[in-house]
């Protein structure tokens, strides 16, 4: 998992609450057998309208979503997140995030950060204003900045720190990897081994 | 200091793979002796593993096969449906370039996860087993702490060769007496499982204990750890002895010369310290069960054999009495209705509940010589390729035959459809497997789990029935009667032990 400190790129707004992962994948998708290469399944119901936000031209190659209040609740699938990774998305701003989505994030370097529902609509306004111009979320200061504006936003301190040293699970868990060794090491000849065939 | 408190089974396996202890509320550090690979839930954590740029830590504690979505019929040609095709080879391409021991369709040590790793002599006491599949508990029979785990653990589980995990609390579920002739495992677990509900066992690692438990053969103990997840657990486990060490002694990976002698010696202090406290207790008595079969839509919806479909408007819990109702539409039973009035269309003999060899021989004695109901569809389909040939070495693919059914090549077929084989929308199986949720064996399909000697039974009257039923002078009738020939009735009981070949 890369590290994140600063994600600069093109705000791409989602003005809509409760977006359920559902919406964000639909199950048919669950099907692959792949974790990457899900972009094409990104909001795919709704990515169908060709007025739809993802289909506007300024927001190509958006890399920061910018979601009303209760982004990512319902169904524990992973791939709601794979799939926004894989289109491009670095960062989710919403109010309120499902709380599975939420963790889920954390784990696949996806940043998910909590502004209040005033100051998304503020950021809302900016992009209004001029769409497809930059945002900047500092996870080192925890602001977003976009315009003249510079907003605070929340992330636990634990996700916090495993994004900024770039530590998913597995990541976390080979920090102890001296302690797996040295497990391996005592390990008894008699417990099971699958190789050599016998 | 607290006072002096023994260790149960599960915590001294737990204990004994502690890689870091957790502090401050965050998990243990658990090494995991054997991983347990197949192809549904192992393609994104390979995935993950070549995004990450990461190997398989150990290959050699890793096992691969092919079951959920293997075809039990033409297994020579390739596999018609797209998504079952493209989850066998991607897996077949994983284990190649990931260094895994696989065993493919046609392979002689292909068939159910939970089936193989036992009979390789894999599964053995004292170890931790993971699998991206629920019904890892299986081979807690041995007195492995053993558990289901999703996608992303499996990725975990290759790289890292370890899991954080927070303890379970633990749960003794006490059987005492003795099962009657006719009476099995099966029902025992399904018993439980009624008793302590669907939800029952959630956070609790489960062992079974008890005199009915000791008598079981080892596979009898499969089939009750096996279900402990439909009881909410994430594992079950029995203490091993010398029905364990019997089974074990002599397969191709259990432990032999100077490691046996070792291996043998931890083994025998696996048992739960007399100054234990189990954080829960549940008491069965075995010497008053009946057959036991579901009636509803989850496992815990179970009645003996000789009961009524239970009447929802005298359930007390109003949640409780919604779901009974929603059941029995779905069923399409009716209250008070005898269970043994139920008639079905198939009987499905297999999944990695009941398809071992014990198993088939318990099915095969209760069927010897009868003819099937007509009407009604029989499948056996054996846990792995190996127990096939064991099976045919004993003429019970004759015997199904003869009986009208149809024998299989092996795999997790009708237990979950994944594969063609499926219930019809309104048809109703009696089936050893597991789940009787709606759908499960086909979209529409109406489950009925039972043991393999109701199966058998049921097969022949083509209503739920167990031998008891049957009438005397058929061979499963005389089970009733106690005139069995003594390897019959070991065959069709509990108490044996048997050794793949």
């Amino acid at each position: 998992m890369h590290a994140v400190s600063i994600i600069t790129g093109v705000a791409m707004p989602l003005a809509r609450s409760n977006v359920d992962t559902d919406q964000i994948i639909p199950a048919v998708f669950l099907k692959r057998v792949t974790k990457t290469g899900f972009e094409d399944a990104l909001f795919y119901g709704w990515r169908q309208d060709p007025d739809f936000v993802l289909n506007a031209p300024e927001f190509v190659g958006a890399k920061v979503l910018v979601a009303g209040p209760d982004f990512g609740t319902g169904s524990s699938r992973e791939h709601a997140v794979w799939a926004l990774r894989d289109y491009g998305f670095q960062a989710v701003l919403s109010s309120r995030f499902g709380d599975i989505f939420r963790g889920n994030s954390g784990k696949q370097g996806l940043l998910a950060a909590e502004l209040t529902e005033a100051d998304i609509e503020k950021v809302w306004a900016v992009i209004d204003a001029e769409p497809g111009r930059d945002i900047s979320v500092d996870l080192t200061t925890k602001t977003v900045s976009i315009g003249d504006l510079t907003l605070p936003f929340e992330i636990d301190d634990y996700t916090r720190w495993r994004l900024l040293e770039g530590l998913d699970d597995i990541g976390l868990t080979l920090r102890s990897e001296a302690q797996i060794t040295e497990f391996e090491s005592r390990r008894h000849s008699w417990r099971p081994k699958t190789l050599p065939v016998k | 200091m607290s006072e002096p408190r023994g260790r149960t089974l599960a915590e001294k396996v737990w204990d004994d793979h502690l890689v870091v202890k957790g502090e401050d509320g965050t998990p243990d550090l658990l090494y995991i002796d054997l991983h347990l690979v197949h192809e549904v839930t192992s393609p994104q954590a390979f995935d993950g593993l070549r995004v990450a740029g990461r190997p398989v830590r150990r290959p050699d504690l890793t096992i691969a096969t092919e079951d959920h979505n293997t075809p039990t019929l033409a297994i020579n040609r390739p596999i018609a449906d797209l998504t079952s095709r493209t989850q066998i080879d991607t897996l077949r391409t994983n284990a190649k370039e990931f260094g895994i021991r696989l065993h493919s369709l046609g392979d002689v040590e292909q068939g159910i996860v939970h089936v193989v790793g036992p009979q390789l002599g894999l599964t053995m006491p004292g170890i931790t087993v993971v699998c991206g599949d629920s019904h890892t508990s299986t081979h807690g029979a041995f007195g492995a702490m053993a558990f289901g785990i999703g996608t992303s653990e499996v990725e975990h589980v290759l790289a890292t060769q370890t899991l954080p995990l927070k303890p379970f609390k633990t749960m003794a579920i006490t059987v005492e007496g003795t099962l009657r002739p006719g009476v099995t495992a099966k029902d025992i677990i399904l018993a439980v499982i009624a008793k302590i509900g669907t939800g029952g066992g959630q956070g609790y690692v489960l062992e079974y204990r008890g005199s009915a438990i000791r008598a079981l053969s080892m596979e009898g103990r499969m089939t009750i750890c096996n279900m402990s997840i439909e009881a909410g657990a994430r594992a079950g486990m029995v203490a091993p002895d010398q029905i364990t060490f019997d089974y074990l002694e002599g397969r191709p990976h259990a432990p032999a010369g100077d490691d046996w002698v070792e291996a043998l010696e931890y083994w025998k202090t696996l048992e739960t310290d007399d100054t234990a406290v189990f954080d829960a207790e549940v008491f069965l008595n075995a010497d008053e069960l009946e057959p036991f079969v579901t009636w509803g839509t989850n496992p815990g919806q179970g009645v003996s054999l000789s009961e009524n479909v239970p009447d929802p408007s005298l359930i007390v819990d109003a949640n409780d009495r919604a779901t009974a109702e929603r059941a029995l539409e779905y069923m399409a039973l009716t209250a008070n209705t005898p269970m043994k009035e139920i008639a079905v269309d198939a009987v499905f003999m297999g999944s990695c509940t009941n398809s071992r060899i014990e198993d088939l021989r318990a099915f095969a004695s209760v069927i010897k010589g009868q003819k099937k109901a007509e009407n009604v569809r029989v499948m056996v389909v054996p846990g792995s390729a190996r127990v096939r040939i064991e099976a045919e070495a004993e003429g019970i693919d004759k015997i199904v035959e003869a009986f009208g059914a149809e024998w299989r090549f092996a795999g997790c077929s009708m237990c979950l459809g994944m594969n063609p084989d499926q219930l019809a929308p309104g048809e109703r199986c009696a089936s050893t497997s597991n789940r009787n949720f709606e759908g499960r064996q086909g979209k529409g399909g109406r489950t009925h789990l039972v043991s393999p000697l109701v199966a058998a039974a049921t097969a022949i009257r083509g209503t739920l029935s167990s031998p008891w039923d049957l009438e005397q002078g058929e061979p499963g009738g005389e089970l009733a009667a106690g005139e069995l020939s003594a390897g019959e009735l070991a065959a069709a009981g509990s108490a044996t032990t048997s050794k793949a070949v």
